[in-house]
């Protein structure tokens, strides 16, 4: 019971990770119909800029949001530069525009900060705290803590603000959305920005648990994939449940089966869902009125 | 004569809304058969259930007395019924001829390996393709273009070019989907001509149109459907003195 | 019509001619060991690329997992011959054979899927595979690798020489080449092409466009599969990280430099990729002193560069600029030809 207690623990905080990168998927993928490959890379800039501000004696709680912000002009000017004049381009041709972000980030992270990996205290500087059984590494209570505010600060700013509805109307109908007098083209503009600062929050919160390294990105990016896919792609509650799921998942398959395999058996339960479930996957071939 | 195409109960419902309701109607072999109806009347979607494109929720369609229904899309070729596409589906990047050509590959017994090793049964079918794509280029006017970009074609070509290519195999029953929207009068009377010598030839078409005068034209029998129902079947000149007919255009479009 | 062939593709003998001479050329300059190394892995890796040329440029589906399928190849050729001594050219035979069976019915699961989603799905494959030969090391000897892998030996001919298997791989290279034209240059390409163009359209002309789709698939990783038996014999030693997705994005990027329509494009790309690969890592360590990955940082320009500017890669700038020269001949030919007329 104690091990069940804490596999669901280890799962959850890591599934909140995997919920902030879906959650950057999604706005992505709504507003501009684009999967962005380079998603991970925000996560890697965050976590490794925030161990470069604190070294250069910044305290955390101003290291923190200056990486979070950081990231989030980059992911602006990534869309600007690249993004915005392709955007009409095949979908294949923008799979590889963003895989060549991604890319082109992971070198450039690779000559600043070197290969070998780097390690951001935690910001909760207390010890492991017993609860039901299980021990709660504290930074694991600030994950979960952090993603339930920033929920809540998503909710209020997609729901109640100005520019979150619009981002909302982009989202479900950007030919409307446009007709409105809404620019869409900011919104995708918005949309990155937003996705980069949340890339940027997610390496920032595991950074501490797993380390950071200029190769982190690719793997956190496709849980977040899987993440993704497993809440389906069209909501952002959708892919908050995905992520906790698979961070779910992989502790228990973890636990119990093996860690080494545990990668594979998310990866597994991908490829399942893409061909089972693929609910909103399917390009709209069969319903396109012809 | 035999019945070419039998449609029974047909019917597709979205939800709570019946596009098709209970649709019955047949074809004869070299007849040309015209659906119409006012905008949302559920020609489309009756269009596209009798070409497989969506399962009907009940009833069938049976051609030369197999069932059609349930087939996949592209078996329907093999069986010679073609069909044209109310917003083009032409293959921008390729030449004009190479369209064409496209419409030969039910005829054609080329596979990846006998390709791949140049048997000498892939030239032959390459030369049965290029000949009928040029028999056919030659009837619609269009052989000073094949070398052409399809992309590259005015809208009226490349509607013709669309139906040069459905046609080329020599189908039996050829299904248009609008063929003369976007057509100005020149094209539409062009495009009413090949359809009127290819009946000759013994073609049977079933088409869904806006176009009235091309419909009376063109049409042995008419079917007009409102709301998802047939409100009436018969000759051009029993249906422009239905009153039914008439009740359900007025105000849509003029007779 | 006995040119029907050319005018409804062009000709097919000029450009194989003339890369023919210089693969044929190229070892009477090469005197450096370490350059016809590049030279064979360019080749062996064209094979790959051509496969995905088939797949990307002409039936318009993506995959970012053919290093699996690479891999598939170098691990049963490996295994079979270094750990139990059997046949190269078996060996070779049954990795594609197994790589046919796997590719297609991997194939007939995730090709319904398009664009991102099928990206994904090989991604996912391709990291399974990694996983499956990190955690099979009883027969792949997982992390540390596979050694001793035996040279091929054909005939009598040593091909463990360098020289002899630059031949030999060039040859098979040809003999693709040949293979993919042939299929390109029929109704077959002629169906893919149509199939990237307009799928509905297609399946309509009677096309069973879902099972063209896996049989491409299939080639491809064959391909890929029978590279992967090369590359196995000729480094001697394979080990995972060589069969990441990292080298399937490596391989795409390859392909779209080169020009994606294009089988050429294919070979053109993976060439100038891997000299600049080689370039870049010469000048990184001489004049920087950096090691690692740093290359990866140009591929990422490169990619977003030629995806923004010129999407349809150097073949076509290659080709316009050839068309651009003729039409400049042919003016000057009708140029002079007119001022002598004038004169007479």
């Amino acid at each position: 019971m104690d091990l069940v207690m804490q596999y669901l623990v280890t799962g959850l905080t890591v599934g909140s990770i995997y919920a902030l990168m879906a959650i950057g998927f999604v706005t992505i993928y709504n507003i501009t119909g684009i999967l962005n490959f380079a998603q991970g890379e925000f996560a890697m800039i965050g976590a490794l800029s925030c161990v470069s501000f604190v070294n250069l004696g910044l305290p955390m709680f101003a290291a923190i949001p200056a990486a979070i912000i950081l990231t989030a002009i980059i992911g602006f000017a990534v869309e600007r530069t690249v993004i915005f004049p392709v955007r009409n381009r095949s979908v294949i041709t923008l799979i590889v525009i963003t895989i060549g972000v991604s890319t082109f980030i992971k070198g450039l992270g690779l000559i600043i900060w070197g290969t070998s990996p780097r390690t951001l205290q935690p910001v909760m500087k207390m010890g492991p705290i017993q609860l039901l059984g299980a021990v709660i590494n504290p930074q694991s209570l600030f994950i979960f803590l952090t993603v339930l505010l920033l929920l809540a600060v998503l909710y209020v700013f997609f729901d109640k603000t100005f520019i979150g509805s619009a981002l909302r109307a982009s989202e479900k109908n950007p030919r409307a959305a446009s007709l409105m007098g809404i620019n869409t083209s900011s919104m995708s503009a918005l949309a990155f920005t937003l996705a980069a600062a949340l890339g940027a929050i997610a390496g920032i919160m595991i950074a501490p648990l797993t380390d950071a390294t200029y190769e982190m990105g690719f793997l956190i990016g496709l849980k977040g994939f899987v993440a993704m896919v497993i809440g389906g792609v069209n909501n952002i509650s959708g892919a908050v449940v995905g992520g906790l799921l698979l961070g779910v998942i992989e502790a228990f398959s973890g636990g119990f089966i093996s860690t080494f395999y545990s990668d594979a058996i998310a990866f597994g339960v991908l490829l399942l869902m893409l061909f089972f479930k693929p609910t909103g996957l399917f390009s709209k071939a069969t319903g396109e009125r012809v | 004569m035999a019945n070419l195409l039998e449609v029974k109960q047909l019917t597709k419902k979205f939800g709570g809304i019946t596009a098709v309701d209970r649709i019955d109607f047949s074809l004869e072999e070299g007849e040309v058969v015209a659906v119409i109806g006012p905008n949302g009347a559920g020609k489309t979607t009756l269009f596209n259930m009798i070409s497989c494109f969506i399962p009907p929720t009940s009833g069938e369609v049976i051609y030369k007395g197999e069932r059609l229904t349930g087939r996949k899309i592209f078996e329907l070729a093999h069986l010679g019924i073609s069909r044209t596409f109310q917003n083009l589906q032409i293959f921008n990047n390729m030449t004009v001829l190479e369209n064409v050509m496209m419409g030969v590959h039910v005829k054609l017994k080329t596979n990846v390996f006998s390709a791949g090793f140049r048997l000498p049964t892939v030239k032959k079918n390459e030369e049965i393709a290029y000949q009928l794509a040029l028999d056919v280029l030659e009837m619609v006017e269009l052989k000073d273009f094949m070398y052409k970009k399809a992309g590259n074609l005015s809208y009226g070509l490349q509607k013709q070019l669309e139906f040069a290519r459905a046609i080329v195999y020599h189908p039996q029953l050829i299904l248009l989907d609008e063929p003369m929207a976007g057509l100005n009068d020149a094209e539409t009377n062009r495009m009413a001509g090949y359809i009127k010598e290819l009946k000759k030839k013994g073609c049977s078409f079933l088409f869904v149109e806006h176009k009235m005068a091309t419909v009376m034209e063109l049409a042995d029998r008419i079917i007009v459907m409102d709301f998802g129902k047939k409100i009436a079947e018969g000759t051009p000149h029993e249906i422009a003195r239905n009153e039914k007919v008439i009740s359900a255009y007025l105000g849509e479009e003029a007779f | 019509m006995a040119k029907l062939d050319n005018v409804l593709y062009g000709h097919l003998w000029r450009p194989f001619a003339s890369l023919m001479v210089i693969v044929l050329l190229l070892p009477l300059f090469v005197k450096s060991s370490y350059i016809l190394t590049v030279l064979i892995l360019i080749g062996i890796y064209s094979l790959i690329s051509i496969g995905l040329s088939l797949l990307l440029g002409y039936a318009g589906q993506i995959s970012l997992g053919h290093a699996a399928f690479f891999g598939i190849g170098a691990y049963v050729s490996g295994v079979l011959t270094a750990k139990y001594a059997g046949s190269p050219w078996i060996a070779m035979v049954i990795g594609i054979v197994f790589t046919w069976l796997v590719s297609y019915v991997i194939g007939m699961a995730i090709l319904r899927l398009k664009g991102h989603f099928l990206a994904l799905a090989t991604m996912a494959i391709n990291i399974i595979f990694f996983i499956l030969i990190l955690g099979l090391d009883e027969f792949t000897g997982g992390a540390s690798g596979l050694v001793g892998i035996p040279s091929l030996s054909l005939f009598q001919l040593n091909l463990g020489n360098p020289l002899y298997f630059y031949f030999f791989v060039w040859f098979i290279v040809f003999v693709i080449i040949l293979f993919s034209m042939n299929i390109i240059r029929s109704n077959i390409g002629r169906l893919l092409r149509s199939i990237h163009d307009s799928e509905i359209a297609t399946e309509t002309l009677g096309v069973n466009v879902a099972k063209y789709k896996v049989i491409i698939f299939s080639l491809s990783a064959v391909y890929a599969s029978l590279a992967g038996s090369l590359y196995a014999h000729f480094i001697s030693f394979i080990a995972p990280p060589s069969f990441y997705i990292t080298f399937s994005i490596l391989l795409l990027v390859m392909v779209m430099v080169g020009g994606v329509h294009s089988i050429w494009g294919a070979v053109l790309g993976t060439a100038i990729i891997m000299f600049l690969n080689e370039w870049i890592r010469y000048i990184g360590q001489t004049y920087f002193h950096i090691s690692g990955q740093v290359e990866i940082v140009v591929y990422g320009l490169i990619i977003i560069l030629v995806m923004m500017f010129m999407p349809k890669g150097l073949v076509d700038i290659l080709e316009r600029l050839w068309k651009k020269i003729k039409s400049v001949q042919i003016k000057g030919a009708e140029k002079r030809k007119m001022t002598t007329e004038k004169g007479a």
